[in-house]
Protein backbone atom coordinates (compact mmCIF):
# COMPACT_ATOMS: atom_id res chain seq x y z
CA UNK A 1 0.00 0.00 0.00
CA UNK A 2 1.54 3.33 -0.52
CA UNK A 3 0.81 5.95 1.76
CA UNK A 4 2.88 8.71 2.90
CA UNK A 5 5.02 9.09 5.98
CA UNK A 6 6.54 12.13 7.54
CA UNK A 7 9.29 10.41 9.60
CA UNK A 8 13.08 13.36 8.92
CA UNK A 9 13.20 16.13 6.63
CA UNK A 10 17.12 14.43 6.10
CA UNK A 11 15.29 12.37 3.05
CA UNK A 12 12.80 14.95 1.76
CA UNK A 13 13.89 16.56 -1.31
CA UNK A 14 13.50 20.04 -2.08
CA UNK A 15 9.81 19.42 -4.22
CA UNK A 16 8.31 18.01 -1.96
CA UNK A 17 8.56 20.62 0.96
CA UNK A 18 8.05 23.29 -1.43
CA UNK A 19 4.61 21.16 -2.14
CA UNK A 20 4.11 21.24 1.42
CA UNK A 21 4.83 24.36 2.13
CA UNK A 22 1.95 25.52 -1.01
CA UNK A 23 -0.62 23.78 0.61
CA UNK A 24 0.16 25.45 3.71
CA UNK A 25 -0.57 28.46 2.19
CA UNK A 26 -3.70 27.21 0.84
CA UNK A 27 -4.78 26.40 4.57
CA UNK A 28 -4.14 29.62 6.14
CA UNK A 29 -6.92 31.08 5.64
CA UNK A 30 -8.93 28.23 6.95
CA UNK A 31 -6.59 28.28 10.03
CA UNK A 32 -7.01 32.30 10.60
CA UNK A 33 -10.62 32.23 10.56
CA UNK A 34 -11.08 28.90 12.48
CA UNK A 35 -13.14 27.64 10.52
CA UNK A 36 -14.18 23.87 10.10
CA UNK A 37 -14.52 22.75 6.73
CA UNK A 38 -15.29 19.16 5.66
CA UNK A 39 -11.72 18.01 4.18
CA UNK A 40 -11.01 15.37 6.61
CA UNK A 41 -14.71 15.00 7.85
CA UNK A 42 -15.09 11.08 9.16
CA UNK A 43 -11.55 10.47 9.08
CA UNK A 44 -9.51 10.11 12.64
CA UNK A 45 -6.26 10.70 13.94
CA UNK A 46 -4.69 8.96 16.06
CA UNK A 47 -1.80 11.04 18.68
CA UNK A 48 0.49 8.82 20.54
CA UNK A 49 2.29 11.62 23.31
CA UNK A 50 4.94 9.00 25.15
CA UNK A 51 6.54 12.46 25.67
CA UNK A 52 4.71 15.76 26.85
CA UNK A 53 4.37 18.00 24.69
CA UNK A 54 2.14 21.19 24.01
CA UNK A 55 2.35 23.52 21.17
CA UNK A 56 2.69 20.60 18.83
CA UNK A 57 -0.26 17.72 20.33
CA UNK A 58 -2.49 21.34 20.54
CA UNK A 59 -1.47 22.43 17.12
CA UNK A 60 -2.19 18.84 15.76
CA UNK A 61 -5.99 18.85 17.30
CA UNK A 62 -6.50 22.10 16.52
CA UNK A 63 -5.65 21.39 12.65
CA UNK A 64 -7.52 18.27 12.89
CA UNK A 65 -10.81 19.83 14.15
CA UNK A 66 -10.48 22.65 11.41
CA UNK A 67 -10.25 20.02 8.77
CA UNK A 68 -13.56 18.46 10.54
CA UNK A 69 -11.42 15.17 11.65
CA UNK A 70 -11.59 13.33 15.15
CA UNK A 71 -9.13 12.91 17.34
CA UNK A 72 -8.24 10.16 19.16
CA UNK A 73 -5.28 9.52 21.46
CA UNK A 74 -2.89 9.45 24.94
CA UNK A 75 -0.19 12.01 26.18
CA UNK A 76 0.45 9.99 29.34
CA UNK A 77 2.08 6.40 28.67
CA UNK A 78 1.49 5.98 32.18
CA UNK A 79 -1.96 5.08 31.97
CA UNK A 80 -2.06 3.00 28.45
CA UNK A 81 -1.07 -0.54 27.89
CA UNK A 82 2.49 0.76 26.73
CA UNK A 83 2.69 1.01 31.06
CA UNK A 84 2.09 -3.00 30.83
CA UNK A 85 5.20 -3.49 28.85
CA UNK A 86 3.65 -3.48 25.58
CA UNK A 87 6.23 -2.93 22.16
CA UNK A 88 5.94 0.11 20.15
CA UNK A 89 5.79 -2.11 17.26
CA UNK A 90 2.18 -3.91 19.32
CA UNK A 91 1.13 -0.61 20.08
CA UNK A 92 1.21 0.88 16.69
CA UNK A 93 -0.35 -2.12 14.57
CA UNK A 94 -3.02 -1.68 17.66
CA UNK A 95 -3.96 1.72 16.78
CA UNK A 96 -3.54 1.64 13.20
CA UNK A 97 -7.38 -0.12 13.16
CA UNK A 98 -8.42 2.66 15.04
CA UNK A 99 -7.26 5.84 12.86
CA UNK A 100 -6.49 6.82 9.21
CA UNK A 101 -3.45 8.38 10.53
CA UNK A 102 -1.20 8.39 13.70
CA UNK A 103 0.77 11.51 15.43
CA UNK A 104 3.68 10.06 17.42
CA UNK A 105 5.90 11.43 20.16
CA UNK A 106 8.26 9.08 21.48
CA UNK A 107 11.31 10.04 23.87
CA UNK A 108 12.85 6.90 21.40
CA UNK A 109 15.19 7.86 18.25
CA UNK A 110 14.11 6.27 15.41
CA UNK A 111 10.68 5.12 16.95
CA UNK A 112 8.86 7.06 13.63
CA UNK A 113 10.56 5.09 11.44
CA UNK A 114 9.96 2.12 13.75
CA UNK A 115 6.22 2.91 13.79
CA UNK A 116 6.16 3.52 9.84
CA UNK A 117 7.66 0.36 9.14
CA UNK A 118 4.65 -1.53 10.80
CA UNK A 119 2.14 0.52 10.35
CA UNK A 120 -0.52 0.56 7.31
CA UNK A 121 -2.06 4.20 7.99
CA UNK A 122 0.45 7.48 7.43
CA UNK A 123 3.17 8.12 10.65
CA UNK A 124 3.78 11.32 11.51
CA UNK A 125 6.95 12.42 13.48
CA UNK A 126 6.29 14.73 16.15
CA UNK A 127 9.61 14.15 17.57
CA UNK A 128 11.74 10.90 17.95
CA UNK A 129 14.50 11.61 20.70
CA UNK A 130 17.18 14.00 20.03
CA UNK A 131 16.99 12.47 16.31
CA UNK A 132 13.99 14.48 13.97
CA UNK A 133 10.87 16.97 14.53
CA UNK A 134 10.39 17.13 11.29
CA UNK A 135 6.50 19.49 10.97
CA UNK A 136 8.23 22.08 13.26
CA UNK A 137 10.87 22.10 10.67
CA UNK A 138 8.07 22.60 7.86
CA UNK A 139 6.67 25.42 10.01
CA UNK A 140 9.78 27.20 10.51
CA UNK A 141 10.71 27.05 6.69
CA UNK A 142 6.97 28.64 6.26
CA UNK A 143 7.40 31.03 8.54
CA UNK A 144 10.52 32.15 7.01
CA UNK A 145 9.12 32.68 3.64
CA UNK A 146 6.27 34.39 4.81
CA UNK A 147 8.62 36.79 6.34
CA UNK A 148 11.69 36.95 3.98
CA UNK A 149 9.60 36.00 0.37
CA UNK A 150 12.37 32.94 0.19
CA UNK A 151 14.43 30.65 1.48
CA UNK A 152 17.62 30.78 -1.36
CA UNK A 153 20.30 33.25 -0.42
CA UNK A 154 19.30 33.76 3.91
CA UNK A 155 22.39 33.34 6.03
CA UNK A 156 20.34 31.53 8.99
CA UNK A 157 21.82 30.84 12.27
CA UNK A 158 20.71 28.66 14.38
CA UNK A 159 21.72 28.96 18.00
CA UNK A 160 21.48 27.18 21.47
CA UNK A 161 21.47 23.37 22.46
CA UNK A 162 22.41 22.26 18.96
CA UNK A 163 23.21 19.25 20.06
CA UNK A 164 20.29 17.51 21.45
CA UNK A 165 18.01 19.80 19.83
CA UNK A 166 15.65 17.81 17.22
CA UNK A 167 14.47 20.94 15.91
CA UNK A 168 17.33 22.00 14.92
CA UNK A 169 18.30 19.04 13.23
CA UNK A 170 15.39 18.97 11.25
CA UNK A 171 15.29 22.32 10.33
CA UNK A 172 19.26 21.98 9.25
CA UNK A 173 18.55 19.49 6.99
CA UNK A 174 15.45 20.98 5.64
CA UNK A 175 17.54 24.22 5.01
CA UNK A 176 19.90 22.28 3.13
CA UNK A 177 17.55 21.13 0.75
CA UNK A 178 17.86 25.15 -0.57
CA UNK A 179 20.75 27.64 -1.64
CA UNK A 180 21.10 28.69 2.26
CA UNK A 181 23.93 28.93 4.48
CA UNK A 182 24.07 28.27 7.75
CA UNK A 183 25.56 29.08 11.38
CA UNK A 184 25.79 27.17 14.09
CA UNK A 185 26.08 28.50 17.38
CA UNK A 186 26.76 27.14 20.21
CA UNK A 187 28.36 25.85 23.69
CA UNK A 188 31.33 23.68 22.52
CA UNK A 189 29.61 20.69 25.11
CA UNK A 190 26.31 21.52 22.88
CA UNK A 191 27.77 21.74 19.49
CA UNK A 192 26.00 20.04 16.16
CA UNK A 193 26.11 16.49 16.20
CA UNK A 194 29.75 15.57 13.62
CA UNK A 195 27.59 13.67 11.46
CA UNK A 196 25.10 16.61 10.57
CA UNK A 197 27.31 18.77 10.05
CA UNK A 198 29.21 16.50 7.44
CA UNK A 199 25.78 15.71 6.08
CA UNK A 200 24.66 19.22 5.48
CA UNK A 201 28.27 20.38 3.86
CA UNK A 202 27.72 16.92 2.02
CA UNK A 203 24.40 18.51 0.60
CA UNK A 204 26.74 21.92 -0.24
CA UNK A 205 25.84 23.63 1.85
CA UNK A 206 28.16 26.64 3.62
CA UNK A 207 28.20 25.86 7.10
CA UNK A 208 29.88 28.11 9.87
CA UNK A 209 30.36 27.41 13.38
CA UNK A 210 30.79 30.27 16.15
CA UNK A 211 29.51 30.54 19.88
CA UNK A 212 27.54 34.04 20.35
CA UNK A 213 24.45 35.29 18.95
CA UNK A 214 25.74 38.77 18.14
CA UNK A 215 24.74 37.88 14.61
CA UNK A 216 23.65 39.83 11.18
CA UNK A 217 22.08 36.79 9.53
CA UNK A 218 18.61 37.22 7.87
CA UNK A 219 17.53 34.64 10.86
CA UNK A 220 18.26 34.30 14.42
CA UNK A 221 16.88 30.81 15.28
CA UNK A 222 17.20 30.33 19.58
CA UNK A 223 16.45 26.89 21.52
CA UNK A 224 16.82 26.65 25.07
CA UNK A 225 19.83 25.65 26.77
CA UNK A 226 18.59 23.11 29.49
CA UNK A 227 19.95 22.98 32.70
CA UNK A 228 20.35 19.18 33.23
CA UNK A 229 22.74 19.18 30.38
CA UNK A 230 25.63 20.59 32.49
CA UNK A 231 27.02 19.02 35.50
CA UNK A 232 26.78 21.82 37.96
CA UNK A 233 24.24 25.27 37.94
CA UNK A 234 27.42 27.36 37.58
CA UNK A 235 28.51 26.02 34.34
CA UNK A 236 25.27 26.40 33.35
CA UNK A 237 25.15 30.01 33.94
CA UNK A 238 28.38 30.44 32.71
CA UNK A 239 27.44 29.16 29.94
CA UNK A 240 23.72 30.14 29.03
CA UNK A 241 24.03 33.59 29.42
CA UNK A 242 26.14 34.05 26.12
CA UNK A 243 22.93 32.64 24.21
CA UNK A 244 20.33 34.86 26.10
CA UNK A 245 18.20 37.75 23.66
CA UNK A 246 17.63 40.55 26.17
CA UNK A 247 17.62 44.45 25.49
CA UNK A 248 21.63 44.74 25.33
CA UNK A 249 21.81 41.86 22.70
CA UNK A 250 19.45 42.82 20.59
CA UNK A 251 20.90 46.50 19.96
CA UNK A 252 24.15 44.11 18.37
CA UNK A 253 21.63 41.95 16.38
CA UNK A 254 21.27 42.69 12.98
CA UNK A 255 18.27 45.70 11.71
CA UNK A 256 16.70 43.18 9.83
CA UNK A 257 17.37 39.66 11.47
CA UNK A 258 14.01 37.78 12.15
CA UNK A 259 14.17 35.83 15.75
CA UNK A 260 12.51 32.54 15.72
CA UNK A 261 12.20 30.11 18.41
CA UNK A 262 10.10 26.91 18.65
CA UNK A 263 9.02 27.58 22.15
CA UNK A 264 8.35 27.10 24.82
CA UNK A 265 10.97 29.91 25.96
CA UNK A 266 12.33 29.86 29.72
CA UNK A 267 14.38 32.91 29.94
CA UNK A 268 16.71 32.71 26.90
CA UNK A 269 14.39 35.69 25.29
CA UNK A 270 13.62 38.22 27.91
CA UNK A 271 9.62 39.62 27.83
CA UNK A 272 10.78 43.13 26.41
CA UNK A 273 12.14 41.52 22.95
CA UNK A 274 8.15 40.61 22.21
CA UNK A 275 7.38 43.86 20.65
CA UNK A 276 10.27 44.50 18.33
CA UNK A 277 9.46 44.02 14.64
CA UNK A 278 12.01 41.31 14.65
CA UNK A 279 10.42 39.22 16.72
CA UNK A 280 8.52 36.29 14.81
CA UNK A 281 8.58 33.33 17.64
CA UNK A 282 4.42 33.39 18.32
CA UNK A 283 3.48 34.21 14.51
CA UNK A 284 5.84 31.55 13.85
CA UNK A 285 3.73 29.19 16.49
CA UNK A 286 0.38 30.39 14.85
CA UNK A 287 1.87 28.96 11.32
CA UNK A 288 1.79 25.05 12.91
CA UNK A 289 -1.25 25.24 12.55
CA UNK A 290 -1.45 25.73 8.85
CA UNK A 291 1.23 23.66 8.21
CA UNK A 292 0.01 20.36 10.38
CA UNK A 293 -3.67 21.18 8.27
CA UNK A 294 -1.61 20.64 4.79
CA UNK A 295 -0.05 17.56 5.81
CA UNK A 296 -3.43 16.09 7.54
CA UNK A 297 -4.95 16.33 4.48
CA UNK A 298 -2.57 15.87 2.27
CA UNK A 299 -1.27 12.22 4.29
CA UNK A 300 -4.82 11.27 4.81
CA UNK A 301 -6.64 12.44 1.25
CA UNK A 302 -3.82 13.64 -1.21
CA UNK A 303 -5.80 16.99 -0.57
CA UNK B 1 51.02 -25.69 1.52
CA UNK B 2 50.20 -28.23 3.78
CA UNK B 3 53.87 -29.40 4.35
CA UNK B 4 55.13 -25.65 5.17
CA UNK B 5 52.31 -24.64 7.33
CA UNK B 6 52.75 -28.20 9.37
CA UNK B 7 48.61 -28.55 9.22
CA UNK B 8 47.00 -31.11 7.90
CA UNK B 9 44.53 -30.81 5.13
CA UNK B 10 40.76 -30.89 6.14
CA UNK B 11 38.68 -33.36 4.56
CA UNK B 12 35.48 -31.62 4.09
CA UNK B 13 34.42 -27.95 5.84
CA UNK B 14 35.75 -24.52 5.19
CA UNK B 15 38.62 -22.43 5.43
CA UNK B 16 38.69 -18.90 6.06
CA UNK B 17 41.86 -17.46 4.44
CA UNK B 18 43.68 -13.88 4.09
CA UNK B 19 42.49 -12.88 7.57
CA UNK B 20 44.04 -9.48 8.66
CA UNK B 21 46.74 -10.87 10.68
CA UNK B 22 45.53 -10.97 14.52
CA UNK B 23 42.06 -11.16 13.93
CA UNK B 24 42.11 -15.31 14.31
CA UNK B 25 40.84 -14.93 18.00
CA UNK B 26 38.32 -12.01 17.61
CA UNK B 27 36.78 -14.61 15.08
CA UNK B 28 36.97 -17.51 16.54
CA UNK B 29 34.50 -15.90 18.87
CA UNK B 30 32.10 -14.47 16.04
CA UNK B 31 31.89 -18.89 14.70
CA UNK B 32 30.89 -19.41 18.59
CA UNK B 33 34.24 -21.50 19.22
CA UNK B 34 34.52 -22.64 22.58
CA UNK B 35 35.35 -25.97 24.61
CA UNK B 36 31.89 -27.37 23.69
CA UNK B 37 32.97 -27.19 19.63
CA UNK B 38 32.94 -30.76 18.68
CA UNK B 39 34.75 -30.10 15.34
CA UNK B 40 38.29 -29.93 14.70
CA UNK B 41 39.79 -26.75 14.18
CA UNK B 42 42.76 -25.57 12.99
CA UNK B 43 44.60 -21.74 13.66
CA UNK B 44 47.27 -20.00 12.01
CA UNK B 45 48.34 -17.21 12.97
CA UNK B 46 51.33 -14.88 11.21
CA UNK B 47 51.22 -17.05 8.37
CA UNK B 48 53.04 -15.06 5.55
CA UNK B 49 50.94 -13.65 2.92
CA UNK B 50 50.37 -12.09 -0.86
CA UNK B 51 48.30 -10.07 0.19
CA UNK B 52 48.91 -7.82 3.73
CA UNK B 53 52.79 -8.79 5.05
CA UNK B 54 51.39 -11.35 7.60
CA UNK B 55 48.11 -13.42 7.85
CA UNK B 56 46.02 -15.29 9.92
CA UNK B 57 44.16 -18.67 8.57
CA UNK B 58 41.50 -20.71 10.36
CA UNK B 59 40.05 -24.04 9.28
CA UNK B 60 37.33 -25.33 10.56
CA UNK B 61 36.33 -29.61 9.68
CA UNK B 62 32.63 -30.22 9.02
CA UNK B 63 31.25 -26.48 8.83
CA UNK B 64 29.02 -25.79 6.15
CA UNK B 65 29.16 -21.89 4.49
CA UNK B 66 26.05 -21.28 5.78
CA UNK B 67 26.58 -22.26 9.40
CA UNK B 68 28.82 -19.03 9.58
CA UNK B 69 28.09 -15.42 10.29
CA UNK B 70 29.96 -14.04 6.85
CA UNK B 71 28.79 -10.16 7.61
CA UNK B 72 29.89 -10.23 10.95
CA UNK B 73 33.65 -12.03 10.14
CA UNK B 74 33.44 -9.34 7.22
CA UNK B 75 33.68 -6.44 9.05
CA UNK B 76 36.63 -7.80 10.99
CA UNK B 77 38.24 -9.02 7.81
CA UNK B 78 36.85 -7.75 4.70
CA UNK B 79 38.57 -9.09 1.59
CA UNK B 80 39.22 -12.63 3.27
CA UNK B 81 37.73 -15.75 1.31
CA UNK B 82 36.25 -18.72 2.23
CA UNK B 83 37.74 -21.75 0.68
CA UNK B 84 34.59 -24.38 0.76
CA UNK B 85 36.70 -28.06 0.96
CA UNK B 86 35.12 -31.59 -0.22
CA UNK B 87 37.22 -34.76 -0.36
CA UNK B 88 40.57 -32.53 0.66
CA UNK B 89 39.95 -30.31 -2.59
CA UNK B 90 38.53 -26.69 -2.58
CA UNK B 91 36.03 -26.99 -4.51
CA UNK B 92 34.86 -23.08 -4.27
CA UNK B 93 36.10 -19.66 -3.14
CA UNK B 94 33.91 -17.16 -1.89
CA UNK B 95 34.88 -13.96 -1.26
CA UNK B 96 33.47 -12.07 1.52
CA UNK B 97 32.49 -8.79 1.33
CA UNK B 98 30.94 -6.16 3.56
CA UNK B 99 27.39 -6.28 3.43
CA UNK B 100 25.00 -2.98 2.45
CA UNK B 101 23.08 -3.30 5.15
CA UNK B 102 24.55 -4.94 8.49
CA UNK B 103 21.92 -6.18 10.27
CA UNK B 104 24.57 -8.57 12.75
CA UNK B 105 25.58 -5.97 14.99
CA UNK B 106 23.43 -3.48 17.10
CA UNK B 107 23.44 0.19 16.78
CA UNK B 108 26.02 1.57 18.93
CA UNK B 109 23.68 4.63 19.88
CA UNK B 110 21.90 2.76 23.13
CA UNK B 111 18.53 5.61 22.98
CA UNK B 112 17.95 4.36 18.92
CA UNK B 113 14.62 2.27 19.48
CA UNK B 114 16.15 -1.03 17.91
CA UNK B 115 17.97 -1.35 21.55
CA UNK B 116 14.72 -1.22 23.18
CA UNK B 117 12.80 -4.91 22.95
CA UNK B 118 11.23 -3.96 19.69
CA UNK B 119 10.51 -7.24 17.32
CA UNK B 120 12.85 -5.64 14.82
CA UNK B 121 16.14 -6.44 13.71
CA UNK B 122 18.81 -3.81 13.62
CA UNK B 123 19.51 -1.90 10.06
CA UNK B 124 23.19 -0.48 9.54
CA UNK B 125 23.07 1.21 5.88
CA UNK B 126 26.84 0.63 4.74
CA UNK B 127 27.89 4.26 3.21
CA UNK B 128 31.41 3.44 3.06
CA UNK B 129 33.50 0.77 3.19
CA UNK B 130 37.34 1.87 4.09
CA UNK B 131 36.91 3.52 6.32
CA UNK B 132 33.97 1.72 7.24
CA UNK B 133 31.32 4.71 7.65
CA UNK B 134 27.43 3.14 8.49
CA UNK B 135 24.09 5.10 8.93
CA UNK B 136 21.60 3.52 11.20
CA UNK B 137 18.53 3.23 9.45
CA UNK B 138 16.10 4.01 12.47
CA UNK B 139 17.88 6.24 14.34
CA UNK B 140 19.71 7.90 11.32
CA UNK B 141 23.18 8.76 13.26
CA UNK B 142 26.35 7.54 11.87
CA UNK B 143 29.36 5.53 13.31
CA UNK B 144 32.60 5.01 12.58
CA UNK B 145 34.12 1.60 12.00
CA UNK B 146 35.57 1.66 15.76
CA UNK B 147 31.81 2.34 16.81
CA UNK B 148 30.67 -0.79 15.00
CA UNK B 149 33.20 -3.05 16.12
CA UNK B 150 32.46 -2.30 19.86
CA UNK B 151 29.12 -3.61 19.13
CA UNK B 152 31.10 -6.91 17.77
Amino acid sequence: MNKTDIISTRNMKRDFIEDILKRTKKMEPIAEAKKQVDILEGKTLATLFFEPSTRTKLSFMAAMNLLGGTIIGFDDPRTSSVKKGETLADTIRVVEGYANAIVMRHPNEGAAALAAKFSKVPIINGGDGSNQHPTQALLDLYTIIKEKGTLDGLEVTLAGDLKYGRTVHSLAYALSKFDASLVFSSPPSLRMPEWIVADIKAAGTPVKEINNIEVQSDVLYLTRIQKERFPDIEEYQKVASAYVLDGDAMEKLGKETMIMHPLPRVNEISAEVDKDKRAKYFIQSFYGVPTRMALLAMVMTDR
Amino acid sequence: MGEELKVKKIENGIVLDHLPCGTAPDIMKILGVDDETKETISILMNVPSSMYEKKDIIKIEGKEFEDIMVDKIALLAPGATVNIIKDFAVIEKRKIRIPDVIDVVNCPNPSCITNQKEPIKPKLLVEFTKPLKVRCFYCERVFSEQDVMEKM
